[in-house]
C-alpha cells in the first residue's frame, strides 16, 4: 500500500466538459475520467480529444488522475492508452479484466506509449476493475499480474447480472466477491476499490454500504457524484480515541528510537509490527480528513 | 489533410461548444462563424484557438461554424480537433508529449 | 358659556388650535349599512382611465410601481397603455424595480411619454435597449434601502403610484393575498409598494378581487389610499410565483452551500439568538439546508430571518429554528402562504427593512447575509448590475443595504461561470462598496476582507480552505484566460447610487461590436 488516500474515486463523465473541467473542485482522493461505459460509441473520439486536453491545460491539484480507458484489444482502446500515456495520466483503469493476459496486454501498450512518448517506464500506474465471476474467481492473479497496479477495484454491476442475480439492500450477493478482491488485493499489496452506488437519493443505503466496506478492510470506494464523498470522508475518518491512541504509539516508537532499543512498549504492554502499521493509517486517515 | 463531409462535434450544453466543419472550395483557408455570449471579450481568442487547431492537425481550408457555450480554451481544441477529424475522415490522431 | 369656560382655561393662549363651537348642524350620521357603503361610498373606480383622470395626473410627473408580480405584472404595462393613449408625457418613472415583462416601456420612452426612469435593477430587453442608449437622462439606480430614504427625504417624489394588489376591499385596505376569496393570485409581502403607499401624494390601487371590509390582516392601509381600481386581472399566477423553490442539486452549488454554511458556523455569530439573511439562489437556499443541520446539531435557534423570504426559510421557522421572520418579498408560493397562516412571519416596508437613516432599520439587525455576486473585484467591490458585456442585466436589491447592515457579509458565488470570471481585477460597476463586503466564497476557496482582521484571526486554525482574493482572481484568470476589454462610448446611460444617495459609479453606453461575419 503507497501513501496514497484512495477513500473516494469519483468518475466523472469524459465527454461533459462542465464536469471534466470542474472536477478538481471537490475533496475527492482521486477523479476518474471515463471514456467506457459513459460515453457513447459514436462520441468516444471525442470525449478521448476532450480529456486529452483538459489534463493538459487544467491544474487538477495534487488529486489522484485515473482514466478508464475501453477494451485495449480493440483500437479504440490503444488510442485511449497512447493519448492518456501521452498526456501523463496517473493511472489507467482497465475495465472488465478477467484474466491476467487481460492486465498484459494493457500494460504492453502502455509500455509501448511510454516509449513513444519519451515517459519514464513503469511510471503510468494501472488498475483493475474486475466485474465478472471469471474475473472475480481470477482476482489474486490479476492483482499480482503487474509491476504497475496500484489496485483492484469491483465492478458490481456487471457482476451481479453474470451471478443471475441484482443488488440488494445488504449486500449479501456481494459478500463472496467483495472478500474475494480484497484478499487478492492484499495478497498483492495494493487497495482495494469497492463498487459504485447508484441511488444517489439513498443516503441511508449509501452510509450503510459505506460503513460494511470499511469494516471488511477496503481502502475506499467508486462514486458517482460529489455529494457521496463526505459520507466517506466522515465514515473513514477515525474517531478523536483512535487518533490519540495512535499518537501515542507513535511517540513510543520515537522514543525507542532516541533510546536504540529494539522493543516498542506502552503503558507495559509491548506494540508489534500489527499496531504500527494500524497506527500509522489512522494518523494518516485523520490527516486527510483535517482532523489532525 | 482534406476536408470531405460536413461533420460536428461538441454539443449546444454550456461550457462546451458546438463545432462544425464543412468543405471549402478553393483556397480561402479557415473561414470561421462564431457565436458566442463572451465574443466581445474572447472572439478573438476564440477564432485564433480553432485557426491553430487546424493548422496543428494540417487543415488548410475549411468553414469552420463554432457556436458557443463559454468553453474554455483545451474545450475547444477538442472540439476543433475531433470535428476536423471526423470531417476528414482520418484517424491519424497526434498525441504529443505533455 | 362653554367658550367663557375655554377662554378661561389656563394657558388658553398657547392653544393655538381654533376650537369652534360644537353644533347639531356638524353632525351627520349615515344609517346606510356597511354593504351599501361598499356599494355607493366607497373608493372603488371601474376604470383605470377614470382613476388617473382622477389623479390628476399631468406631463411631467412622477409614477410608481412596485416589482411583487415580478415577470407574471400586467398593472404596469395596462396602466402605461392607458397614461400613453391620454397623451401625457415626460413622466418619471419610478418603479421599485423593472423586469423582462416591462419591455412595452421601450415604446413608451420612444414615444416621450417616459423620459426618466428610477429602479433598483433592469432585465430583459428593456435592459438591453437602455445600455444602448435608449434614454437621454441616464437611469439612475438605487437599492431598496436607498429607494425608501429618497422617498421618505423627498428625492423621489411620487405623484401617483400604481399598485397592484392580489385583494383590496372597497376603502383601500389592500393586501398580496387574500383570506376571503382566494382567486389563486397570490404575492405575499407587499413590503416595496407599502413605502409608496405611505408618501405618494395619489394613491391608487389595481385589483382583480374586492373583498368585504376589513380585509385584514393588511399589507397597504386605507388611510394611505386614494382609489381603488377593479380590473380583470393584475397578472399571470405563474409569473407572480414559481411554486415551490426546490433545493439544487448542482453539485458546485452544493460545494459551495456547504463551504458557506461553514463559514457562518465558525464567524463568531452563529450562536443562540442570531439573525440571518439568505437570498433565492440555489446555493442560498443549499446553505440554509447546511445551516440546519448545524443548528440543530449544536440545539441553536435564529431569533430572527428577514428580507426575501424563500418556502426554505419558512419550513426552518415551521420547524421552530426560526422565531420570526420579516418578509419584504416572498420569493415562492410557501413563502406567500407562510405570511398568509403564520403569525410571526410578518410582513415590512422597504423603509423599515433597509433605510439608511433609522437605527432601527432591519438590515442593522443582522448578523449574517449571503449575498450573490456577479463580480468581486480584488478591493471586494461588487457588481450585481451589469454583465461581463457591459450591459445591465441586475439589480441592486438589498445588496447594498444588507452588506453594510450585517455584522459578517458573505458573497458567494462560483468562480466562473462559462467563461466568465466572477473574480476580476476591477468590477464592470461598482455596486456594494468593498469596505461592506467581509467574506467571499466560491467553489475554490474562501477569502477574508483585510479589513476584517478579526474574522481572519478567527478563521486561521479553521478547516476552511483559507485563500487571498488576488489568488482567487488569478486561479480565475488561468482559466478562462484574459479578455479583452469592452468598449464603450462617453454616453452615460445608468447613474448607479450608493443607498445614501450619493453616486458611486456610472454606467457608459456599450458600443455596438462591429460583426464580422
Amino acid at each position: 500500500m503507497g501513501d496514497r488516500l484512495r477513500r473516494t474515486m469519483m468518475f466523472v463523465p469524459g465527454n461533459n466538459p462542465g464536469m471534466v473541467k470542474d472536477a478538481y473542485i471537490y475533496k475527492c482522493d482521486s477523479i476518474m475520467f471515463d471514456l467506457e461505459d459513459s460515453v457513447l460509441l459514436s462520441e468516444k473520439d471525442a470525449a478521448r480529444y476532450l480529456v486529452y486536453n483538459s489534463l493538459r491545460a487544467i491544474d487538477y491539484g495534487d488529486k489522484e488522475l485515473v482514466v478508464r480507458i475501453n477494451n485495449p484489444r480493440t483500437e479504440c482502446g490503444i488510442m485511449d492508452i497512447k493519448a492518456m500515456v501521452a498526456s501523463k495520466i496517473d493511472v489507467i483503469r482497465l475495465p472488465k479484466t478477467e484474466n491476467v493476459d487481460d492486465v498484459l496486454i494493457c500494460e504492453k501498450e502502455i509500455e509501448k506509449a511510454e516509449i513513444e512518448f519519451e515517459i519514464e517506464q513503469g511510471s503510468t500506474k494501472m488498475m483493475a476493475a474486475i466485474e465478472s465471476a471469471e474475473g472475480v474467481l481470477n482476482a489474486r492473479d490479476i492483482a499480482k499480474a503487474s509491476k504497475r497496479l496500484i489496485a483492484i477495484a469491483l465492478g458490481a454491476e456487471d457482476y451481479v447480472t453474470d451471478l443471475k442475480t441484482t443488488r440488494y439492500a445488504d449486500g449479501v450477493e456481494l459478500m463472496f466477491a467483495r472478500s474475494m478482491l480484497l484478499h487478492a488485493a492484499r495478497s498483492a499489496k495494493i487497495d482495494a476499490l469497492d463498487t459504485v452506488y447508484s441511488n444517489l437519493n439513498d443516503e441511508e443505503g449509501f452510509r450503510n454500504e459505506v460503513l460494511l466496506i470499511k469494516k471488511l478492510g477496503f481502502d475506499g470506494k467508486s462514486i458517482i457524484n460529489p455529494r457521496q464523498i463526505e459520507p466517506i470522508v466522515e465514515i473513514f475518518t477515525p474517531s478523536r480515541k483512535e487518533i490519540d491512541k495512535a499518537l501515542e504509539i507513535m511517540d513510543a516508537i520515537e522514543e525507542a528510537k532516541i533510546k536504540k532499543s529494539g522493543v516498542v512498549s506502552l503503558n507495559g504492554k509491548m506494540i508489534d509490527m500489527p499496531i504500527v502499521l494500524r497506527a500509522q493509517r489512522t494518523i494518516q486517515l485523520a490527516k486527510a480528513a483535517r482532523v489532525l | 489533410m482534406i476536408v470531405k463531409k460536413v461533420a460536428t462535434a461538441g454539443t449546444l450544453e454550456s461550457s462546451d461548444i458546438l463545432i462544425t466543419v464543412e468543405k471549402e472550395e478553393g483556397d480561402n483557408g479557415i473561414r470561421i462563424h462564431l457565436e458566442s455570449p463572451v465574443k466581445k471579450q474572447f472572439g478573438d481568442q476564440i477564432k485564433q484557438v480553432i485557426r491553430d487547431t487546424a493548422e496543428f492537425v494540417g487543415v488548410k481550408n475549411a468553414k469552420i461554424t463554432a457556436i458557443d457555450k463559454g468553453a474554455l480554451d483545451c474545450v475547444i481544441k477538442a472540439r476543433t480537433s475531433t470535428a476536423l477529424y471526423r470531417a476528414c475522415d482520418s484517424t491519424s490522431y497526434i498525441w504529443e508529449k505533455k | 358659556m362653554i367658550n367663557n369656560d375655554i377662554k378661561n382655561l389656563p394657558k388658553f393662549g398657547k392653544l393655538d388650535v381654533e376650537h369652534p363651537l360644537f353644533t347639531n348642524e356638524r353632525v351627520y350620521k349615515d344609517i346606510k349599512s356597511c354593504k351599501e357603503r361598499e356599494e355607493f361610498e366607497s373608493k372603488v373606480l371601474f376604470s383605470i382611465e377614470d382613476a388617473i383622470e382622477k389623479s390628476q395626473l399631468k406631463s411631467g410627473m412622477t409614477i410608481s410601481f412596485h416589482h411583487h408580480f415580478r415577470d407574471g405584472d400586467f398593472v404596469l404595462n395596462k396602466v402605461m397603455e392607458v397614461i400613453a393613449k391620454k397623451g401625457i408625457k415626460d413622466l418619471t418613472l419610478a418603479a421599485s424595480s423593472l423586469l423582462s415583462v416591462h419591455s412595452p416601456l421601450i415604446e413608451h420612452v420612444k414615444n416621450g411619454v417616459i423620459t426618466r426612469i428610477e429602479t433598483s435593477g433592469l432585465r430583459g430587453e428593456l435592459a438591453e435597449a437602455v445600455s444602448k442608449g435608449l434614454l437621454d437622462i441616464p437611469v439612475v439606480f438605487r437599492s431598496h434601502g436607498g429607494r425608501a430614504y429618497a422617498i421618505k427625504n423627498g428625492d423621489i417624489k411620487i405623484d401617483v403610484a400604481f399598485l397592484g394588489a392580489p385583494s383590496c376591499d372597497s376603502f383601500g385596505n389592500a393586501n398580496g393575498y387574500s383570506r376571503d376569496h382566494d382567486n389563486g393570485i397570490i404575492c405575499g409581502s407587499l413590503g416595496y409598494a407599502k413605502t409608496d403607499a405611505q408618501y405618494a401624494s395619489c394613491v391608487i390601487v389595481l385589483t382583480d378581487n374586492l373583498v368585504p371590509f376589513p380585509n385584514v390582516p393588511a399589507g397597504i392601509f386605507q388611510s394611505d389610499v386614494d382609489y381603488v381600481v377593479k380590473v380583470d386581472a393584475i397578472g399571470d399566477p405563474n409569473g407572480i410565483m414559481s411554486g415551490a423553490t426546490r433545493f439544487t442539486k448542482n453539485p458546485k452549488e452544493l460545494l459551495i452551500a456547504e463551504t458557506t454554511a461553514e463559514v457562518i458556523e465558525q464567524s463568531g455569530v452563529f450562536k443562540d439568538g442570531f439573525s440571518f439573511q439568505m437570498g433565492s439562489g440555489g446555493a442560498s437556499l443549499a446553505t440554509a439546508r447546511f445551516l440546519r443541520e448545524k443548528m440543530l446539531k449544536k440545539n441553536i435557534k435564529a431569533d430572527f430571518v428577514l428580507g426575501g423570504i424563500t418556502g426554505v426559510i419558512v419550513k426552518l421557522h415551521e420547524e421552530g429554528l426560526i422565531k420570526k421572520i420579516l418578509d419584504v418579498q416572498s420569493f415562492d408560493l410557501e413563502a406567500a402562504k407562510s405570511l398568509k397562516n403564520n403569525r410571526f412571519h410578518q410582513q415590512m416596508s422597504a423603509y423599515y427593512y433597509a433605510s439608511p437613516n433609522n437605527p432601527g432599520t432591519a438590515v442593522n439587525q443582522l448578523d449574517v447575509v449571503i449575498l450573490s455576486a456577479l463580480e468581486v473585484d480584488v478591493d471586494y467591490n461588487v457588481n450585481v448590475l451589469t454583465g461581463s458585456d457591459g450591459s445591465i442585466r441586475g439589480a441592486i436589491g438589498g445588496h447594498q443595504d444588507t452588506a453594510a447592515g450585517a455584522s459578517v457579509s458573505i458573497i458567494v458565488c462560483p468562480l466562473t461561470r462559462g467563461r466568465i470570471a466572477s473574480v476580476v481585477d476591477k468590477v464592470n460597476t461598482i455596486v456594494t462598496p468593498g469596505k461592506t463586503v467581509d467574506i467571499v466564497v466560491t467553489d475554490q476557496g474562501v477569502a477574508i476582507n483585510p479589513l476584517r482582521t478579526d474574522l481572519i484571526e478567527r478563521f486561521k486554525n479553521s478547516n476552511i480552505n483559507l485563500t487571498t482574493i488576488e489568488n482567487l482572481r488569478d486561479k480565475a484568470m488561468s482559466l478562462v484566460g484574459r479578455g479583452k476589454s469592452i468598449e464603450y462610448t462617453d454616453k452615460v446611460v445608468g447613474i448607479v447610487t450608493y443607498r445614501d444617495g450619493s453616486v458611486i459609479d456610472l454606467i457608459y453606453q456599450v458600443k455596438d461590436q462591429d460583426e464580422d461575419d
